[in-house]
C-alpha cells in the first residue's frame, strides 16, 4: 500500500513536471502557432537567475517567484521585439531563428559563467515519509505549483480583458484585427507571458536538477512532444498530454527503468500523432481553452 | 542555355572532386588527410539533408539521427561479423529502414513542417539520452558493448571480403571521397529523374500535386528513406575517420550544425550544403582552438543572420547575383545595339530565373 502511494506520488510528480516545463511553450504555440526552439534556454535562464540571485544573498522565494519570471519575461519581450516580429507567418524561419537564438544563449551563458558552473542551491524543503518510503517535500510543492499555474492561466484567459482579446486573436486574427485589436501587441504580450512562465518553471526546477549552460536540452524533447501531442488548446492540450505521457513514462520507468520510460513516452507520442495528427485537442475537447 | 550551364557546372564539380580525390593524399600530411576525411563524411550528411529539405521540402531537424544510427550499426555489425563488407551493407539497410519507419508514422499521419521538424529533433534527443545510459555491461548487441557515453571503438574498414587487410587512413580518405562523389551524382540523378521532379512539385504545392494524382505520402516517404540511407553512409565514413563513435553524434549541437550547413550553403542546390559543411567544419575547428569567441555564440548568430538576411543561402544568392549582372550587361549591350539602329524604345532583355 505504501509502495503504491509512493508510486502514485511519483507518477503525479512526473505529470506535474511535464506541465511545468511545457506550459510556457504551450501558451506561445497555442497563440501564435510558433514553436520556440529556444524554450529550453528560457528554462535554463530561469534557473541561472535563481542561482545567481540566491548566491548574491537574495531570498530564494523572491528569486524564484519574482526575479526568474521577470527576467526571463523581459528577455522574451526583447526577443520578440528584435527577432520574432520579423518572421510572423513564416513558421519554418521562426523555428530556425529561434534555434539560432538557443545556440546564442548557450554560448552567451557559457562565456559569462563558464561551461561547468557547479554552484547549486539546495531545495528548501526536506523529505516527507509515506510509511517506510520517503519522498521529497519539494516535489510535492512543485505538484501544487503546477496545478496553481494551470488555474492561473485559466483565470487569465477566461476572466480578464487581455484573456478575451487573446482568445479572440487565437480564433481569428484577421477578425480581431478588423475589430480594432492590435494583434501585434497581443502576440508580443503572449510571448512575454509564455517566457515568464517558462522562467518561473526553470527557476523552480533549478534546485532539483542543478543547472548548466546546456541544461535546456534535457527538457526540450519532452516539452515539444507534450505540446505537440496536446494540440493547440493551451490548457486542455497541455494537461491531457501531460497526464497521458507522464503516466506512461512513470509506469514504464517503474517496471523496466527510467531510460525505457522516456522511450515509451516518445513512442506513445509518435503513435498518438499518427492517429491524431492535430494532437489530442484536435480530436477531443475541441472547444476548450 | 540553362541546361548547358548546369552540365558545365556538373562536369567542373566532377573534375574538382577527382582532383581532390587524387591530389589531397599526395600533397597533405597525414593529420590533414584524416581531418579532411571527417569533413568529407560530414559533407555527405549535409548532402542528404540538402536533398530531402531542398528538393523534397521535408524539414528534418534530426538528420543526425540516421547518421548516428548508421555509424552505430556499422560499428556493431563490424564487431559481430568480424569484417566491414557486410557491416557497411547492414548499416545502410538499418539507417534506411529506421528512416522509413519514422517516415511512415510522420508522412502517413500527414504531419506538417513544424510538427515534422520537432518530432525528428525529439527522436534524435531521446536517442542521445538512451544511448548515453547504456554504459553497463548488460547493454550489448551480439558481442558489441554499446558503452554508454564512452561509445564504441570502431574496427577500421577492410578490403572487401578480406578482414585481415585493413585500410590505412589515406585509403579511408579515398573511400570517403569516392562515397561523396557517388552520393553527389546519385542525388543529382534523383533530382533530375521523374521521381525528383514530382518531389519538387510536392515541395512547391502539396495539394496541387495530390490533385494531379500523385501519392504525396509515398513520394515523401521514398525521399526520406533515400536521405536516411545517404546519412547512414555518412555515418559509416565518419565512424571510420574518427575510429570511435559516441552518443554525442545525437546531441543538439550536431543536429543544429547539419541545419546550419544547409542554410548557409543554400536550399535547392546540392553543392551548396556540401560546401557549407566543408567551410563550417574548418571554421568551427579553427574557432575551437581559440577561446575568444564561444562557438555556440558564433553559430547562433550565423544562423539568425542567415535566416533574417540571406534566407536563400550563399550559393543560390550568388547564382542570382550573377544572373542579374549578366542580364543587366545584356540589357546594356542590346540597348547600345538599339541606339546604333536609331531606335528610341529599349526593350528589356528577358531576365533569366
Amino acid at each position: 500500500m505504501d509502495l503504491f502511494a509512493a508510486l502514485v506520488l511519483q507518477i503525479i510528480y512526473g505529470i506535474a513536471n511535464l506541465v511545468l516545463i511545457s506550459i510556457g511553450l504551450a501558451v506561445i504555440f497555442g497563440m501564435m502557432r510558433v514553436i520556440n526552439l529556444a524554450h529550453g534556454e528560457f528554462l535554463m535562464l530561469g534557473g541561472y537567475s535563481v542561482i545567481v540571485a540566491t548566491n548574491n544573498g537574495v531570498n530564494i522565494w523572491v528569486a524564484m517567484f519574482i526575479l526568474a519570471p521577470l527576467i526571463v519575461g523581459l528577455i522574451g519581450l526583447i526577443v520578440e521585439w528584435c527577432l520574432i516580429r520579423f518572421l510572423y507567418g513564416r513558421m519554418v524561419d521562426t523555428l530556425l531563428a529561434t534555434w539560432g537564438l538557443s545556440l546564442f544563449f548557450i554560448g552567451l551563458i557559457t562565456t559569462i559563467f563558464g561551461a561547468q558552473t557547479a554552484t547549486t542551491i539546495s531545495a528548501p524543503f526536506g523529505a516527507i515519509t509515506i510509511g517506510e518510503y520517503s519522498s521529497s517535500g519539494y516535489e510535492l510543492f512543485l505538484i501544487c505549483i503546477a496545478v496553481l499555474m494551470i488555474i492561473l492561466v485559466y483565470l487569465l484567459l477566461r476572466y480578464t480583458k487581455l484573456g478575451l482579446v487573446a482568445r479572440g486573436t487565437m480564433q481569428g486574427a484577421d477578425m480581431a484585427a478588423s475589430l480594432g485589436v492590435s494583434t501585434q501587441r497581443v502576440y508580443s504580450t503572449t510571448f512575454g507571458i509564455g517566457a515568464a512562465l517558462t522562467g518561473l518553471a526553470g527557476g523552480l526546477l533549478a534546485p532539483i536538477t542543478g543547472i548548466l549552460p546546456t541544461s535546456g536540452a534535457i527538457y526540450i524533447g519532452k516539452a515539444f512532444i507534450t505540446v505537440i501531442s496536446g494540440g493547440t488548446a493551451i490548457l486542455a492540450g497541455t494537461a491531457s498530454a501531460s497526464v497521458l505521457l507522464g503516466a506512461i513514462n512513470g509506469i514504464v520507468a517503474f517496471v523496466i527503468g527510467p531510460t525505457m520510460g522516456e522511450v515509451a513516452l516518445l513512442l506513445l507520442a509518435i503513435v498518438l500523432l499518427r492517429l491524431m495528427p492535430q494532437g489530442i485537442t484536435g480530436r477531443f475537447f475541441k472547444r476548450s481553452l | 542555355m540553362n541546361r548547358s550551364r548546369e552540365t558545365k557546372a556538373l562536369i567542373s564539380i566532377g573534375i574538382i572532386g577527382l582532383v581532390i580525390l587524387f591530389g589531397a593524399p599526395h600533397s597533405l600530411d597525414l593529420f590533414s588527410v584524416i581531418s579532411l576525411t571527417t569533413a568529407v563524411s560530414l559533407a555527405i550528411l549535409a548532402l542528404s539533408l540538402g536533398l530531402i529539405w531542398g528538393f523534397g521540402g521535408i524539414l528534418c531537424f534530426g538528420q543526425t539521427a540516421f547518421f548516428g544510427i548508421g555509424a552505430y550499426a556499422y560499428a556493431i555489425a563490424a564487431l559481430n561479423f568480424g569484417g566491414s563488407t557486410g557491416a557497411i551493407l547492414a548499416a545502410l539497410i538499418v539507417a534506411a529502414a529506421s528512416a522509413a519507419l519514422l517516415g511512415y508514422f510522420m508522412f502517413y499521419g500527414r504531419l506538417s513542417d513544424v510538427y515534422l521538424a520537432v518530432i525528428t529533433l525529439t527522436v534524435t534527443l531521446i536517442l542521445y539520452s538512451v544511448i548515453r545510459r547504456t554504459s553497463g555491461p548488460e547493454y550489448k548487441i551480439g558481442i558489441a558493448k554499446l558503452g554508454g557515453f564512452n561509445g564504441i571503438n570502431v574496427p577500421p574498414i577492410n578490403y572487401p571480403w578480406d578482414a585481415t587487410q585493413f585500410l590505412y587512413p589515406e585509403h579511408v580518405f579515398y573511400v570517403a571521397m569516392v562515397a561523396l562523389l557517388l552520393a553527389y551524382f546519385l542525388c543529382v540523378w534523383v533530382t533530375k529523374s521523374h521521381f525528383g521532379r514530382v518531389s519538387v512539385s510536392i515541395r512547391e504545392n502539396e495539394l496541387r500535386s495530390e490533385l494531379l494524382g500523385y501519392d504525396v505520402r509515398l513520394y515523401k516517404l521514398c525521399m526520406f528513406t533515400i536521405g536516411g540511407a545517404i546519412a547512414g553512409l555518412a555515418g559509416i565514413m565518419f565512424a571510420n575517420s574518427i575510429g570511435r563513435i559516441t552518443p554525442d553524434v545525437f546531441n543538439l549541437y550536431n543536429a543544429a550544425l547539419a541545419i546550419i550547413w544547409v542554410i548557409i550553403g543554400g536550399r535547392g542546390t546540392l553543392i551548396g550544403p556540401v560546401l557549407g559543411a566543408l567551410v563550417l567544419f574548418y571554421m568551427t575547428s579553427f574557432l575551437g582552438q581559440q577561446s575568444v569567441v564561444n562557438i555556440n555564440l558564433f553559430l547562433g548568430l550565423v544562423l539568425i543572420v542567415f535566416v533574417l538576411v540571406v534566407p536563400k543561402g550563399i550559393v543560390p544568392s550568388l547564382i542570382q547575383l550573377w544572373d542579374q549582372r549578366r542580364s543587366r550587361r545584356m540589357t546594356a549591350r542590346s540597348a547600345k545595339k538599339m541606339r546604333r539602329r536609331g531606335r528610341s524604345r529599349v526593350k528589356e532583355a528577358p531576365v533569366e530565373e
